[in-house]
Formats: structure tokens, sequence, C-alpha cells
């Protein structure tokens, strides 16, 4: 849920409205907000499980750190959501457990 | 790998190393600032309270508007922001590892500032994994930075200016806080804050605790406890919460990673959060020319971590010749002036004695006398 009026801050400022897809559902988030944001305000709150007792984790700390807002984020697994930002189109999936890193070509680069 | 050569690395553009980064700069150094974000301020632009302490230290003015004010004489400085840029290591020869956008970068510098901060501590009880629960300053994120409730019903704990003042501002952007919840038996933070709280009608349990949160996929409730003397939960003084997140301020802990790698010697102070680095007056490590600022030098506030990062941007542009001996004594003995007007008072006194200890642990070193 959106914060539209706020005492201090004022109105929610005008953003750019983009699509984000959730397991294929889409979703309107703004441009360039954190995935976990976009998510959180849709009330997704389970973004991955565990690996071994397959428990459920969302957000814990919004800053890149604790690592348990991992998603696959356009194909990429293990990505921090809080820390990656939306782009129009952009495909998000709920990650059971850990998922193995394929090639995106660019490690060759030294 | 890319080569970018500078006079001064900062690490982080927080409140510390926009501060560094501005001194240095502004003294005529090349100076190069890196921030794994995409919008530099750190968590700044969180803070939406009135800061405390003297007109210097912009006393009445909002966390989020000196951010911007920072940011203004950062760029009117000259000095480089390389955002989305993430710093992976530091190597003794003072290069440091950076990836941006998929791609490795070396930044060789002169002299390093670290400002990497802090995170939020974790507290343990059966539930405390659920989706739902979360640090409050993630919350305090969501609400102020990304406009985005985290929770309709909430529970906090900790009563720690954190935890008011984060319960104050979860209720300013619509969500009711149902109960705060501290283990001591007297709340920890500003009487001010905690005065909003309760005027607001907002309950504090002062000997409580967590017993468990409840929920299958995520919070659907939560139960808590008073605590004896000793800190043992009481049975029968169970009291259910029916809430859909539970916040956690339980304090901070410095972000030293990058200190410990580049070997950095470290004192354990717990009222500084754990294991912090050793630095001398001019902020600068065992390690030479790496200097440090902010929360990795032990958990302060922001106003601290800006005192200190202009401590470490002014020495650090001494010793590089870009200041005088003389020009730069006279501003080191007016930041040393506001670090000292903040650590004083009921507050601030722990922390002094505790920077005192890490100084004088410094100290020992220097002259060889610590054995580790």
């Amino acid at each position: 849920m959106r914060v539209e009026k706020h005492p201090i801050l004022g109105d929610l400022p005008q953003q750019k409205k983009v699509t984000l897809y959730y397991n294929g559902r889409p979703l309107e988030a703004y441009e360039g907000e954190p995935v976990a944001a976009a998510l959180m305000n849709a009330g997704i709150r389970v973004f991955r499980t565990t690996a071994k007792r397959k428990e459920p984790r969302g957000i814990f700390c919004a800053i890149g750190r604790c690592t348990d807002c991992m998603m696959i984020v356009d194909g990429v697994p293990n990505t921090r959501t809080c820390v990656t930002y939306v782009k129009d189109g952009m495909r998000v999936e709920k990650q059971e457990g850990l998922v193995a890193l394929k090639h995106t070509g660019k490690e060759a680069e030294k | 790998m890319r080569q970018i050569e500078t006079d001064i690395a900062v690490i982080g553009a927080g409140p510390a190393g926009l501060s560094a980064a501005y001194q240095a700069a502004a003294a005529g150094a090349k100076v190069t600032l890196i921030d794994e974000n995409k919008r530099p301020g750190g968590q700044l632009f969180k803070q939406i309270h009135k800061f405390f302490g003297s007109r210097e230290h912009h006393a009445g003015v909002r966390g989020y508007l000196i951010g911007e004010e920072l940011l203004t004489q950062v760029k009117e400085s000259g000095a480089d922001v390389m955002l989305d840029s993430l710093v992976y290591g530091l190597l003794p020869d003072k290069s440091v590892g950076v990836i941006h956008e998929g791609l490795n970068y070396s930044v060789k510098a002169k002299k390093i500032i670290i400002a990497s901060g802090a995170k939020e501590n974790y507290m343990a009880f059966p539930g405390s994994t659920l989706p739902g629960v979360m640090g409050a300053g993630a919350a305090q994120t969501m609400i102020n930075v990304n406009r985005v409730l985290p929770g309709k019903r909430i529970l906090m704990v900790g009563s720690g200016n954190v935890g008011l003042i984060v319960s104050y501002q979860l209720m300013q952007a619509g969500a009711e806080v149902v109960a705060l919840v501290e283990g001591a038996p007297k709340i920890g933070g500003y009487g001010v804050h905690a005065g909003k709280l309760r005027r607001a009608g907002v309950p504090i349990y002062v000997s409580h605790t967590i017993k468990q949160v409840y929920g299958k996929e995520e919070v659907e409730g939560v139960q808590i406890a008073a605590l004896d003397e000793h800190w043992n939960m009481i049975e029968g003084t169970e009291q259910d919460f029916d809430v859909d997140t539970v916040c956690l301020a339980v304090g901070l802990n410095p972000m030293t990673e990058l200190a410990w790698m580049v070997g950095c010697k470290f004192d354990y102070i717990p009222a500084f959060g754990g294991h912090v680095p050793l630095h001398d007056r001019n902020m600068e490590t065992t390690v030479k020319g790496v200097y440090v600022a902010g929360d990795i030098t032990g958990v302060e506030e922001a106003s601290s971590a800006m005192e200190e990062g202009n401590m470490a941007g002014v020495a650090a542009a001494e010793s590089l010749g870009y200041l005088s001996h003389e020009e730069a004594a006279v501003k080191k003995e007016q930041i040393q002036n506001r670090l000292n007007v903040l650590r004083s008072g009921v507050f601030g006194e722990r922390r002094k004695s505790s920077k005192e200890k890490q100084l004088a642990d410094m100290e020992s070193y220097q002259k060889g006398e610590m054995t580790r």
C-alpha cells in the first residue's frame, strides 16, 4: 500500500508507472524504485524459500546486507531485490532454495 | 579491468562519506566517492525527524534536508561520484575493487576513507524469520523513501531512539502501532520521542519481550511476555496482539569487512556495536593512509558521522599537502569541539568514554604496547 499523503513529506510525487511481472503476473510499479518496494506495495511478502528447510523469507534489512530478499530477476538468481531497481517489463520470480548462476557472457571480461 | 587513479577514494556516500568527500575535494584533492546505491545519502534520506544538538549540528533541521544540503556541497566541491558501484575488496596497495554494471574497476588511490556505515541487529525468537518481521530501519526506508507501508498493524521491539522515532513515523505514514516492547526496565531513548508516542496512545511495555511470532507463511500475530529481574520470561504473563508486522529496533553493528580485509587492528567495544577499527584523532587506522569515519568506527548517529567524515576529509587532504598544517589544525579543532558537544550529556557520556578507550588503545598500539 502506498503512502499517498504524508504530514512531513507531502503528497506522493508523480512518478513514471511501468509494468513489473511477478511470476508472470503484471504489477504496476514505479520506474527506478527497488523491486522489493514494488512487491511490498502489491502485498507480496514471501520472496523466496530457504534451501534446506523450505522456510519462507521476505524483506528484513532493505539495504542490501541480509540477502533475505533474493529472487530471480530477469533470469538472474540470488538477486537482492531491495537494491535492484525496477525497469519496464522486468520479470521477477519467487526463488525456491538456491539456484545456480547461468553464464551471462559478461564474466569473460577481466 | 578498468583503472581509475585518484588522490582520495571515499567508500560509502552516507553522511560520513559525503562530508569527507566534500572536505577533501573543497581543499583541492581529487576525490572519488563510491557507493553501492543508485542514490547517495546512505540512511540520511529516510530520517525525516528534526535533528538535535546546536545550530552547528543542524539542530531543528530534518535529516533528509541536511542530506540535500550535503549533496549540493559535494557536487560543488568537484568530487567524482560513482554510484551503483559495489566495493568488493580493498588491497594493501590501496587499490579498491569495484563492480559497476557487471564490469570490474580498480580504483587506485593515495588515501582511502572507509565510511561503510552499520547494519541492523537481528533478534532470535520462534517465528523471527517469518516475512513481516523486519528491521525498524528497513520499515523506515520503505515508508519514507519508497513510500510503501510494510504493514497495517505493527508491533515495535526496542525503545532506543530508533524504535521510538520509527514507531512515530510509521503512524505518520498511516500504520497503526499497537505496542512498543522493551526488555529493559526503562525506556532507552529520549523522553521527547517517547512522550510523542505515549500522547498518541501507544502502550510501551518495559521489562517485556517477544515470546513468539506466529503465522504460516507470514506474520499473523505476536505474543509478548513480562521479564523478571534476570531477564527470564514470567509464565502466565503472556499477551497476544493481532499484528501483520513486527519491527526490530535492537541496535546496529558496524560494517567492518573492508577494514578487516586491509589489515586494520580492532577493538571490541559493546557500546559501539562490537568490533571497531582502532583509529587516531585524524581518523587514520593502524594501516597508514586508510581512514575511517561514521558508524564503522562505532555506532553513533548521523551528526557525529558527519563530523568524523569532516575530520577524515581534512586530515587526508592535509597529508597530501592540499591543506597546510596550520589551516588543517584550525579546521580540526573546530570539528573536534563539535564532536565533543555531541558526545556530552547523559546520553553522550557512554559514547564519549568508549571513544576515549578506542583512541587510548590506538595510542598503546602505536607505542607497540598492544600485543594482539
